[in-house]
């Protein structure tokens, strides 16, 4: 851990709360997910130490409940969308020829639509059900994946070592598993926290638009969408979950530009 | 130069074709899927009465293909169909609309493009320095944050606290643009936040990396001035990845606009794409979607075609 | 003659990734009269290009110069103002980089680059700027010197771009020039033409210069004093006579002995070929990359194939071993006929053949151990495990010489001639009949090449293995060859025994090729070039170099 800076301590604490929360906000909750149980927009209060939302709901006993939901979505997305992409890239960059040149077309298609604008054609008929979103964003963030895996396992798959392992007869799978995707871990580490980022402010924006997660199920961009009106009654209430995912984000993307650091200084060193 | 004129050539069969697809894509994003399009519309509970209207409306009775061909050669017209949900014609809903989003982006670039390009050469210059430090940690903070939380924020603190500008930023026809342009000046701003902070970081990788290369410490030992190795030495090679950058920022512009025109309730093309899919407005999600991925397509287009011109090796080539 | 340059106990530091700063130059003192030639000569890591460069004041990123003195006609440079500095670069000292095609510019015209020092200094207008710059093409031999500096950088060869840069650093009249290994990314018959036209140009205009390089034959050639160094530190000073004929340093003679290794072994009864390639013709796209090639192997000999870049020798390889099967023509191994393509190849087949690379660095995955490495072929031809897999590691690692102890090691932690031992240890796992040497020892230091050399004649000797050694090196050639094959944009133009092809009556490329090749000794460039003159005085063919 040599090189270490404040800002990424910084990254990985932010990181390892929101994964405490995420595991054990529900068990924490002082009251029911969309139980009524105050005034609409309460101030803080040693009842309510966030407030009441619109509805008259605990935030703090949302803000809870919704940091399971928006990131475990967010995190299946992204696996998902890793487990697609990666497959495919690594796939066409050392089988190459027409495999290849087939999945790059496609995938440059589907990337010369915005990913947004996409998922807005896609769920004017679907049901914004769980399962569609995740399917939605992962299938549409894979490109992205795609491209990278593939350059990546490129620069890997002409190096010597490749070769020598393709003249001694191994198989495709050893290839794939033991030549090639040991050496593309560390920038690929990086992507994943990237692609986590992209589909957790995707999700929230989303839902901030009502068209992810409904209500009453509590996650954090549609708390913002629900609370959005105090905000002109100078009330800060929309700005807290918001907050918790700029900060998520913040923290991951520290760690990301660590580990690119790290990686791209090893690959020079080497 | 014939061969530059191929490559460009080239490009634009190239574009035509991905906008081909895309309309295709659209198309069938919405009519393809699994299930029954009328019943998705009108949720589990309609009559068949209802049923049947709109799919006599949709024209859904006839082939995919033949029902494709004609709304492309309609959109082609500027003809966009009707609104399933007020009956009204989507081209005169959109026009207005259309003109404020590009509004919107527009000022947004206007005030984006120069300062990340100044940021950006700025933090290059002094790289590694606590200047740069900071750029590098206010611009990642800036782009890990969701633009409604940059909206909101803003709105927070000039239109509630400060009473500064308005946080609904509407606008109607007749307006004068200095008004207009204070009506938008906080999703202007927003937007400009989020797109100097991606466009700063790639301009500073793009100098950085040109800064990095033989013939810059070839012109230092030649002892030519800084300001010379700059202006004359990296510049015109630095030109075609920077604009590159901001034309692939333009792009991501109008994509963002989708979120900030929902915070500030702004009368645009986003708003109107937003309610069309909670509404289930198919012919209007459609029309919105092609004008949105068209302007995409195209700009990403026009990136490619000038970084082409503005690359020395292929401009003479052998 | 008056001193120019007086470097006194320089030393310079680098820093990488954060960590403490080390010396790189430990102490170099170093004087440099007017017009005379100083040659720096070193292998990698001795730190002379860092010397080269403090010459004109400046230090790359990750390096400064930490203490001692430099000094240029009294003036010191170490510390001194940045604007002071500027005014110096380029006009009373000026540099030759190693890759031409990187120093130059890609974005402005050949001229503008070449004047741009004379003129930005105030010392020409542009127009007599311009008048020098093509005066000095012609003296560099430069083809069409009137319209030359009109193309832009990558419009025209490398061996041509070497070449303006020289007389990019010579327009503004500089008293000192930096070389810093300006022929060595060239081919050999494009070195010749390149070090001659330096080689006059400076003599004619009275320049001094620091010569930098690696290769103590090229060096000789032009330089009035050499000086050795190692690590940084100095080895040996001395004029180029005393540094070539009577070193005194055991490193210095390392260096002049190099490449000493002579064979003697018994040619065996040629019978079955090990290897045999037979009319092969192979294209990448529509390119004809080899047009009819015919080569043999003889059992436990070593068949060299020679060429400069472009001559389809590493295509051969490929072809050998199924990576790119020929559009026609046979290989075969002991008679045996091998499917063109690798994936119709039997196990046993691709045992028998193995390849190494010309870098190590690459050939080895960063991820696994040594004991991966080798032991791989080990259980995937032979069904080695555990133990006894282990055994057979260390048993090879011990006939390549290195310790036991290495099994347990990454790639990242051995040294570049330890890396190409693993590799032959690899390539001995398969218990081969033949193998493939592609380039093995270039990307080695000369003393380390001569090592891997040596090895691999021993392994040969007791294993009675074949080689098929792919090099653009004739010195290596002639240390370990059986036979040679000569190549040529992609067709054989030659080849047979070694002695057949060594001696003349050559045929006009390995004339070339062969006269071309650097030789430790003072006086070998001029006497080749006056050779050459004469033998096309008397209307012989000679072939030039393709890059005039």
């Amino acid at each position: 851990m040599r090189g270490i800076s404040v800002s990424t301590i910084v990254g990985f604490a932010i990181i390892l709360l929101f994964a405490l929360t995420a595991l054990f906000g529900p068990l924490l909750a002082p009251y029911g997910e969309s139980e009524v149980v105050g005034d609409v927009w309460e101030p803080f209060s040693a009842q309510f130490p966030l407030g009441t939302d619109s509805l008259g709901r605990d935030v703090l006993t949302r803000l809870l409940y919704g940091a399971s939901r928006t990131i475990g979505v967010a995190l299946a997305a992204a696996l998902l969308s890793f487990a697609i992409g990666m497959s495919l890239g690594f796939l066409a960059a050392v089988v190459g020829g027409w495999i290849d040149h087939a999945l790059s077309r496609a995938i440059d298609i589907l990337m010369a639509i915005p990913t947004l604008i996409f998922a807005l054609v896609v769920l004017s008929v679907l049901p914004p059900s769980v399962i569609v979103l995740v399917l939605v964003i992962a299938i549409l963030d894979s490109t992205r994946v795609f491209r990278l895996s593939r350059a990546v396992a490129m620069d890997v798959a002409v190096m010597d070592f490749v070769e020598v392992a393709r003249l001694r007869g191994e198989r495709l799978g050893w290839v794939i598993t033991r030549e090639v995707l040991p050496n593309t871990l560390p920038p690929l580490i990086a992507e994943f926290g990237l692609r986590f980022c992209f589909a957790f402010l995707f999700l929230s924006s989303l839902s901030f638009l009502g068209l992810g997660i409904q209500p009453p199920a509590a996650d954090w961009g549609g708390m913002v969408r629900d609370n959005a009106n105090a905000i002109s009654f100078g009330l800060i209430v929309p700005l807290i979950p918001a907050a918790a995912i700029a900060i998520l984000t913040i923290g991951v993307n520290l760690v990301v530009d660590w580990q690119l650091r790290r990686s791209s200084t090893a690959r020079r060193r080497a | 130069m014939s061969g530059l004129l191929r490559l460009i050539a080239q490009r634009l069969a190239l574009g035509i074709g991905t906008l081909f697809v895309v309309s295709v894509l659209i198309f069938a994003g919405t009519q393809l899927l699994p299930g029954d399009v009328a019943q998705a519309i009108l949720g589990q509970s309609a009559t068949p009465v209802a049923v049947a209207a709109i799919r006599k409306d949709l024209n859904l009775d006839r082939p995919a293909v033949v029902r494709y061909g004609e709304w492309l050669g309609h959109s082609l017209e500027g003809e966009l169909g009707t609104s399933l949900a007020n009956r009204e014609p989507i081209t005169q809903m959109i026009s207005g609309r259309l003109g404020n989003t590009l509004f919107l982006a527009a000022a947004a670039a206007l005030v984006a493009v120069p300062v990340a390009i100044l940021l950006g050469l700025v933090a290059a210059r002094f790289r590694e320095t606590w200047l740069d430090k900071t750029i590098s940690i206010v611009t990642l903070s800036a782009i890990s944050m969701p633009e409604f939380f940059i909206g909101y924020i803003l709105i927070f603190i000039f239109a509630v606290k400060l009473l500064w500008a308005p946080s609904i930023a509407s606008v109607y026809e007749g307006m004068g643009l200095g008004e207009k342009l204070g009506a938008v000046a906080l999703p202007v701003a927003t937007l400009a936040l989020v797109v100097i902070a991606h466009m700063m970081r790639m301009t500073r990788a793009a100098v950085i990396n040109v800064m990095a290369s033989p013939y810059i410490e070839m012109a230092e030992l030649k002892g030519v001035s800084r300001s010379r190795i700059i202006f004359r030495h990296a510049l015109p090679n630095a030109l075609s990845p920077i604009i590159n950058v901001v034309v692939l920022n333009l792009a991501y512009l109008v994509v963002g606009v989708v979120v900030v025109e929902v915070v500030f309730v702004y009368p645009g093309m986003g708003q109107l794409m937003v309610d069309a899919v909670a509404k289930r407005d198919v012919p209007v999600v459609q029309a919105c979607g092609l004008i949105f991925a068209a302007t995409y397509v195209l700009l990403n287009l026009t990136a490619d075609i000038l970084s082409i011109v503005a690359n020395p090796r292929l401009r003479h080539p052998r | 003659m008056s001193l120019l340059l007086e470097i006194s106990d320089l030393r310079i530091q680098g820093q990488s990734e954060g960590r403490d700063w080390v010396e790189l130059v430990k102490g170099i003192s170093l004087e440099l009269e007017t017009g005379e030639v100083l040659g720096l000569i070193g292998e990698s890591g001795a730190g002379k290009s860092t010397i080269g460069l403090s010459a004109l004041g400046y230090a790359r990123e990750g390096c400064r110069l930490a203490a001692g003195s430099i000094r240029l006609n009294g003036e010191e440079l170490l510390g001194a103002a940045h604007e002071r500095l500027r005014e110096i670069r380029g006009v009373r000292v000026a540099y030759v980089a190693q890759s031409a095609a990187a120093a130059f510019n890609p974005a402005h015209r050949l001229n503008a680059q070449v004047t741009e020092a004379a003129v930005r200094h105030g010392i020409m207008a542009a127009e007599p700027a311009l008048a020098e710059a093509k005066r000095l093409y012609a003296k560099l031999r430069l083809p069409d010197p009137d319209r030359f500096g009109e193309r832009y950088p990558h419009q025209v060869s490398g061996g041509q771009l070497q070449r303006a840069m020289t007389a990019m650093a010579m327009v503004a009249r500089p008293q000192l020039i930096v070389f810093d290994e300006p022929t060595t990314a060239l081919d050999v018959t494009t070195q010749i033409e390149v070090l001659a036209a330096i080689k006059d140009a400076i003599r004619d205009e009275g320049t001094a210069a620091l010569y930098i390089t690696h290769d103590l034959a090229v060096v000789a050639q032009i330089a009035d004093r050499i000086m050795v160094l190692r690590y940084g530190e100095l080895v040996e000073e001395g004029p180029t006579r005393q540094i070539l004929y009577e070193p005194q340093a055991d490193y210095t003679r390392a260096l002049v002995n190099v490449r000493r290794v002579e064979l003697n072994k018994e040619h065996h009864a040629s019978g079955l070929a090990a290897a045999e390639v037979e009319g092969v013709t192979a294209l990448y796209g529509q390119f004809v990359a080899l047009k009819d090639i015919s080569v043999r192997v003889e059992p436990s000999t070593t068949l060299a194939v020679v060429g400069e870049s472009g001559s389809g020798k590493s295509t051969l390889a490929r072809v050998i071993t199924g990576l790119l099967p020929p559009t026609t023509g046979e290989i075969r191994l002991r008679g045996e006929r091998l499917p063109a393509r690798l994936k119709d190849r039997t196990k046993d087949q691709l045992r028998r053949l193995q390849l190494i690379y010309q870098m190590p660095d690459v050939a080895l995955n960063p991820r696994q151990t040594i004991e991966e490495i080798i032991g791989r072929p080990l259980s995937f031809y032979f069904g080695r495990r555990g133990q006894e897999r282990r055994r057979r590691v260390e048993e090879l690692l011990d006939s390549v010489e290195l310790p036991k102890a290495f099994a347990r090691r990454y790639p990242s932690e051995l040294s570049g001639g330890q890396k190409q031992r693993v590799c032959i240890a690899r390539a001995l796992a398969a218990e081969p009949e033949v193998i493939i040497c592609d380039e093995v020892t270039s990307a080695l230091d000369a003393q380390v090449a001569d090592g891997v050399l040596r090895l691999l004649l021993r392994l040969q000797a007791e294993t009675e293995m074949s080689y098929l050694f792919i090099t653009h090196d004739l010195a290596t050639v002639k240390a370990i060859a059986d036979s040679i094959v000569v190549m040529h944009q992609g067709r054989v133009v030659e080849q047979g025994a070694k002695h057949e092809v060594l001696s003349p009556p050559h045929d006009p490329y390995t004339e070339l090729l062969l006269s071309s090749v650097p030789e430790m000794e003072i006086g070998w460039l001029d006497r080749t070039l006056a050779g050459r003159a004469a033998k096309k005085s008397r209307g012989e063919l000679v072939l030039d170099s393709a890059d005039r």
